[in-house]
């Protein structure tokens, strides 16, 4: 009897999951309807987000946002990727591990700032160094770039070091024993690997820098507005929705619900991709 | 090239990236640490936002992230333990397994804004319900993978033991299953609520923010993280002070609780 309801009640708990983002889904695709029907595929590459006169229609489109983040994200990206495989290999095969062990939980520790005081830190410290070096007014691309690659390297060095760890000693002993230097052991050995999961590693980061909010939302400018240089300040979709989500009516409001649609999305296959197709579930 | 000075140069870029990686590490605590304990009073800490402290705003995130646990830990668990002991290895398991693992990287702002359409339009406004459910939301999926991970460790020789003395499947995994599993468990409810502790976006359109003491969750409420977002921005130089006071305080709660989550684990082995 006890064992049923147990039973019932993981099961109904197992679900929920699922419920919750169909449910996501759903709801955000519900109320996207006014803006879809208004602006249908235009709405991907109209740079306007112009309110009508007393708040009735206007003309909306998610271009700019759209452009913001995803120039955001190639930034951090690029920073990123290489610092993060040389922190990967500085652990897994440089350091002893007597260092290997206290720099592994300082770099964890870096991935566990909550993501508001990496926009604190860069607005009041690092977008000064920004502008004095770059030019600029320090809020921008660049600077939420630079701090959204800080914010990532962590993660990103840390799920890649743990797939470089899975390659065999036998494998690499035998090609030490061949001669071979510690960089061709990294790059003929240990890289391939563990292709797979460092490629996932890439894209489960990528996925995170898309979807980042606070740091990104000190630091971009918040502003409407095309960049053209890449320390102009603009906008991205997660700091659009969070400055101006709660104040919106009717049909903007949709035309964030949109927004919040096309990220949700755009999230979900990139993280399916990465984990179900490079670092493949492992069964059992 | 000279295969060997490759070598040197790759390897010298490599120990460079992980001290830059260190570097920017210490850098931000400093930076926090100088500039929050000289903004500290004992006032901070007394005081509500409304006079220039943040004693509401640490109950409010507090009460908020300890409701979110109190319903996470239960679901999550109760999933994890249907994943690994009653469906493992079926389709439907597997399944969900996998959307549970792309819930948890789902952008937490679009969190906010699900529970925004769901509990703050219909009800009239921002309350700190709709913070909690948010912050359980974020929560769920991470407890269901440790739980699902840690309950795979233990080994299936303890579950025949349990089964050849007659005991039945749900007492077999709530009394020896979930037990051996306890301390790694335990470590990734510490980790989990050290994340959603730091949250703000999910916050910013649910609870929303109070300047006033309050435990009524049917109202706007009160949110550390929400405050230092607001203040930071506010051109006056004691809200600033106040924005690096709580981000200090911010950071050691997280930190703190994330290395006691190490600690416990260690500590087993």
């Amino acid at each position: 009897m006890g064992g049923k309801l147990f039973r019932n009640f993981s099961f109904f708990s197992a679900t929920l999951s699922f419920f919750l983002l169909v449910g996501i889904f759903a709801i955000l695709f519900h109320y996207a309807q006014e803006s879809m029907h208004t602006f249908g595929f235009d709405f991907l590459w109209t740079e306007k987000w112009e309110p009508g006169e007393d708040d009735e229609g206007g003309i909306f489109g998610g271009y700019i946002p759209m452009v913001g983040t995803l120039l955001s994200t190639i930034i951090a990206m690029v920073l990123a990727t290489p610092l993060a495989m040389g922190i990967a290999i500085f652990l897994t095969e440089i350091a002893s591990v007597n260092v290997a062990k206290p720099v592994s939980i300082a770099i964890e520790l870096l991935a566990a700032i909550p993501s508001i005081i990496y926009g604190m830190w860069g607005l009041f410290y690092f977008a000064p160094i920004v502008q004095a070096t770059f030019g600029g007014n320090g809020v921008g691309l660049l600077t939420a770039g630079i701090v959204l690659a800080i914010m990532i390297i962590p993660f990103m060095a840390a799920i890649t070091r743990d797939s470089m760890n899975t390659t065999p000693s036998v494998l690499k002993e035998s090609a030490y024993a061949m001669g071979a230097t510690k960089f061709e052991v990294i790059k003929d050995v240990i890289m391939p690997y563990s292709k797979g999961g460092i490629i996932g590693s890439i894209i489960l980061a990528l996925g995170r820098a898309l979807g980042e909010t606070m740091a990104v939302a000190f630091l971009i400018g918040s502003v409407m507005h095309l960049p053209s240089k890449i320390t102009d300040p603009t906008t991205s979709i997660p700091v659009l929705l969070a400055n101006n989500f709660a104040e919106a009516e009717d049909l903007e409001m949709s035309s964030m619900y949109f927004l919040a649609l096309i990220l949700f999305v755009v999230s979900f296959i990139i993280i399916s991709l990465a984990k179900f197709y490079f670092l493949g579930r492992k069964v059992n | 090239m000279n295969r060997l000075l490759l070598n040197k140069i790759i390897l010298t870029l490599s120990i460079l990236s992980a001290l830059i990686g260190i570097s920017f590490l210490f850098w931000i605590l400093a930076t926090l640490s100088y500039k929050g304990i000289t903004s500290i009073h004992w006032s901070t800490f007394t005081n509500d936002l409304v006079e220039g402290g943040i004693r509401n705003l640490l109950v409010g995130q507090f009460t908020m992230a300890l409701i979110a646990t109190l319903v996470a830990v239960p679901v999550g668990m109760m999933a994890g333990i249907y994943l690994r002991e009653y469906g493992y290895g079926s389709k439907l398991a597997s399944v969900i397994r996998n959307l549970s693992d792309v819930m948890m990287s789902a952008p937490s702002i679009v969190i906010g804004v699900f529970v925004y359409a769901l509990l703050v339009d219909p009800f009239g406004g921002y309350n700190g319900w709709a913070g909690a459910v948010a912050l359980a939301i974020m929560m769920i999926p991470i407890i269901i993978s440790t739980t699902d991970n840690m309950l795979a460790l233990v080994p299936t020789e303890l579950r025949e033991a349990g089964m050849a003395l007659g005991g039945s499947k749900h007492k077999i995994i709530l009394q020896i299953v979930v037990r051996a599993a306890k301390v790694g468990i335990t470590t990734g409810v510490l980790l989990s609520f050290a994340r959603i502790i730091g949250e703000t976006a999910p916050l910013l359109f649910t609870s929303a923010n109070n300047q006033f003491f309050t435990m009524d969750l049917t109202g706007q409420f009160p949110s550390l993280t929400v405050s230092i977002y607001n203040l930071a921005t506010y051109p006056d130089e004691a809200s600033r002070e106040l924005a690096w006071a709580a981000s200090f305080i911010l950071t050691m709660i997280v930190l703190i609780i994330n290395l006691l989550g190490r600690f416990v684990i260690r500590n087993k082995k």
